[in-house]
């Protein structure tokens, strides 16, 4: 049975528990001084990728980030929870702004054919931007089988048995590798980074890149024209008899 | 798993357990007083016994009243005008917040009217400049401070029961909490309050002033006087800077000695950054593990240790935190550990901890201590309570802030057991009181250790209690049989 060779992307975005502000000219929100945090489903596809090499399924797991410099902090996170080194594709501010799905497949697609890898594994959708399309479009780009929102991943000899969540509940489907997989929510829960493992992380190798080494371009497709923040929720109205109810409900057109 | 499944149903009436209590000299409630009371507040008043179980019955499921009446109250003028009434007609009420005290000093033992603070949950006004909260008693903790981080600021404490608890009661108790350690006493944070004593005469201390030297320091009464004194209806409070980041580490460790040494250590390295330094032993790691199905971050160890660090520069606290932990590896003084600086992860730790006492109430009935111990005889109690109640417990544990020398022990049952309570009391009062501690570091007195108030405090404190009580509620109406001892 051949060990496979695993790429992991994640990806740094804004800490899921923060309060989001839209800026003043409302073409963003403010991420200046904002704490930032892994991806939740990149941390599970990372700790399904660790899985997969506990159980000798997996002979390397390297990380992959792009982004502007602090992407790094996102990968050595990766790395002190087990992945064996870090690819990290510089973005500058700016540009990774505008930095969309479709250029993040383009740079998986082609580190996976460098790095002769076996399965990539990515987090269903990223939380800032929820698209839920690079998995989709970097197997599209590759022409490898896809087996998105994986809630379970079986080996199968040679093939992986992927349980998906779907609206109508689950399905079982078996995908031959190399494949592209992307980790829902209840794939598995992450592991804690131990100590020891954080300070071994620091030494071990993160190499960077440009997208220009790939032959990439990251030119925007798109311009955001403007963020707004959601309507304010109206106050509900509590009444104090079944009577005033009915009149409410008659007064609204809704009896 | 529902905590409160079984909860009103079994639990036995104080006054059953405690036959020997006598309810005192006060009046039983009539029709006419639930007249007037239902003129006075208007569709804000409970008589209904289902309606009632659960502010009859504290948290912990230990203590359980039979009150008949519960008002609430929406402003400071409505609770002198309930006292002034209840004065005159002598009869007995319990103020109550968000009845999660932890010594049955919430709720009634007879039939004491309960005085809710549920509707005074107005916020006044932030100065944020000055960092000045004015609030109404009834406002819940955490909605207080999730409403003072859009500004920046945090309250000055942090306890697990923040979801409900109430900022009166938490001044009433003058609650600790995991903070403590950084920000200090309520007793230094608050800056004002506004109380209503038992003749209805409000008592206005309210003020905004971080210094003010203008006579008796009278707020500070009120301040864990657990209501005998007077029922606060307002405060204000000084909250500080909320760190801009927070990062916990979780720490396992060989002995109790380890646990003394990575304290010595944080503060040495960590100092103006160090926001926690909580531990716990293996047995409360069980507890967690085996009944709420929370999963430990390292593997197992005899004690774990959770320091919180937080400041205004994220990257120079990482910096400082990681060395810290690095050289304490090296030195061979942790061998496993985790550090976590994203929220979740920050939560999920922080609730191995905060969920102790929900996941005790999970093996049936909790004695729940909760002492002032001298640092160097800190564990030494668990280890010879553990010794001493043998198999009857279904378990012993010991954590708590052990940075502020308060240490939580914490014994369980499947039920109430007279034999195992008759070990454990006085006990562990004669044990604290040798080593000159506290019987009771933070929960307070309330109903449950009040006649072991002479363990920590000397007979001429006491009488100098009592003469107050007298001066400031002549009637005793106020949270009778609590705080104060029976003789």
């Amino acid at each position: 049975m051949s060990a496979y060779r695993v790429l992991v992307g994640c990806k740094r975005v804004i800490d899921y528990a923060v309060k989001i502000r839209v800026k003043p000219d409302k073409l963003g929100v403010v991420t200046d001084g904002v704490k930032h945090s892994m991806n939740p489903f990149d941390e599970i596809a990372i700790e399904e990728a660790i899985r997969l090499k506990e159980k000798k399924l997996a002979s390397e797991v390297v990380a992959f980030s792009c982004g502007p410099t602090a992407s790094q902090e996102t990968l050595r996170t990766a790395m002190a929870m087990g992945a064996d080194r870090a690819i990290h594709v510089e973005i500058d501010g700016k540009e990774a702004e505008t930095l969309q799905p479709i250029h993040v497949a383009k740079l998986l697609s082609k580190v996976a054919q460098e790095e002769k890898i076996d399965i990539i594994m990515l987090g269903k959708q990223a939380i800032d931007d929820d698209c839920n399309q690079t998995a989709q479009m970097t197997a599209s780009l590759l022409n490898w089988p896809q087996a998105t929102f994986a809630s379970k991943i079986e080996n199968d000899n040679g093939s992986f048995k992927v349980t998906r969540e779907i609206d109508g509940g689950l399905e079982t489907i078996k995908v031959k590798l190399p494949a592209v997989i992307s980790a829902d929510l209840r794939l598995n829960e992450p592991r804690y980074a131990t100590l020891p493992n954080i300070m071994k992380a620091k030494k071990k190798p993160l190499a960077k890149k440009k997208p220009s080494d790939y032959g990439v371009e990251v030119k925007a497709h798109q311009q955001v024209l403007k963020v707004e923040d959601p309507p304010v929720r109206q106050a509900g109205q509590k009444l104090e008899t079944v009577e005033d109810l009915v009149v409410k409900l008659k007064d609204g057109g809704f009896v | 798993m529902s905590v409160f499944s079984n909860k009103t149903k079994q639990i036995e009436l104080t006054r059953n357990r405690y036959p020997d209590l006598k309810k005192g000299p006060y009046a039983d409630l009539t029709g006419q007083d639930v007249d007037y009371f239902s003129n006075l507040l208007p569709g804000r008043v409970l008589t209904d016994a289902s309606d009632l179980e659960g502010s009859n019955t504290d948290w912990l499921g230990t203590c359980r009243g039979s009150s008949q009446l519960l008002l609430r109250p929406k402003t400071t003028d409505e609770v002198s005008k309930i006292l002034e009434y209840c004065n005159g007609r002598k009869l007995a009420v319990v103020p109550q917040g968000g009845n999660t005290g932890l010594v049955g000093g919430s709720v009634p033992v007879f039939d004491e009217i309960i005085i809710s603070t549920q509707l005074m949950n107005q916020i006044i006004s932030l100065d944020d400049i000055s960092g000045t909260l004015e609030c109404q008693a009834g406002c819940v903790l955490a909605a207080l401070d999730s409403y003072v981080s859009d500004s920046n600021l945090t309250m000055p404490l942090d306890l697990g029961a923040k979801g409900s608890c109430h900022i009166g009661g938490n001044l009433s108790t003058n609650a600790g909490g995991v903070r403590l350690l950084r920000y200090g006493s309520l007793h230094g944070s608050v800056l004002g309050l506004e109380a209503v004593l038992a003749s209805g005469e409000i008592i206005d201390c309210k003020s905004t002033l971080r210094k003010d030297n203008t006579g008796y320091d009278l707020k500070q009464l009120f301040i864990g006087s657990e209501g005998t004194l007077g029922i606060i209806t307002a405060v204000s409070i000084l909250c500080p800077q909320k760190p801009k980041s927070v990062s916990v580490a979780f720490l396992g460790c060989e002995s109790f000695e380890t646990v003394l040494s990575i304290f010595k250590q944080a503060k040495h390295s960590l100092g103006e950054i160090l926001l926690a330094f909580e531990f716990m032993d293996s047995a409360s790691m069980d507890t967690v593990r085996d009944n709420l199905n929370l999963t430990s971050p390292v593997s197992e160890f005899p004690f774990y240790v959770l320091i919180e660090t937080g400041g205004s520069d994220g990257k120079h606290d990482e910096e400082k935190l990681t060395a810290f932990l690095e050289n304490q590896m090296s030195s061979g003084l942790i061998s496993d550990g985790t550090v976590a600086t994203e929220s979740t992860k920050i939560a999920n730790i922080w609730g191995l901890r905060e969920r102790m006492a929900e996941g005790l109430m999970v093996d049936g009935y909790n004695y729940k201590y909760d002492v002032s111990l001298p640092l160097s005889k800190f564990y030494q109690l668990v280890d010879d309570m553990r010794d001493r109640v043998g198999g009857l417990a279904t378990r012993v544990v010991g954590y708590g802030h052990v940075g502020d020398g308060n240490l939580h022990l914490n014994v369980t049952s499947p039920q109430y057991d007279e034999e195992l309570m008759s070990l454990i009391e006085p006990f562990i009062y004669d044990w604290v009181s040798k080593y000159k501690g506290s019987i009771s570091a933070e929960h307070g007195l309330g109903f449950k250790k009040r006649n072991f108030i002479y363990h920590s405090k000397s007979k001429s404190a006491v009488d100098l209690m009592k003469r107050m009580k007298l001066l400031m509620d002549p009637n005793g109406i106020l949270n009778p049989y609590k705080l104060l001892p029976d003789n």
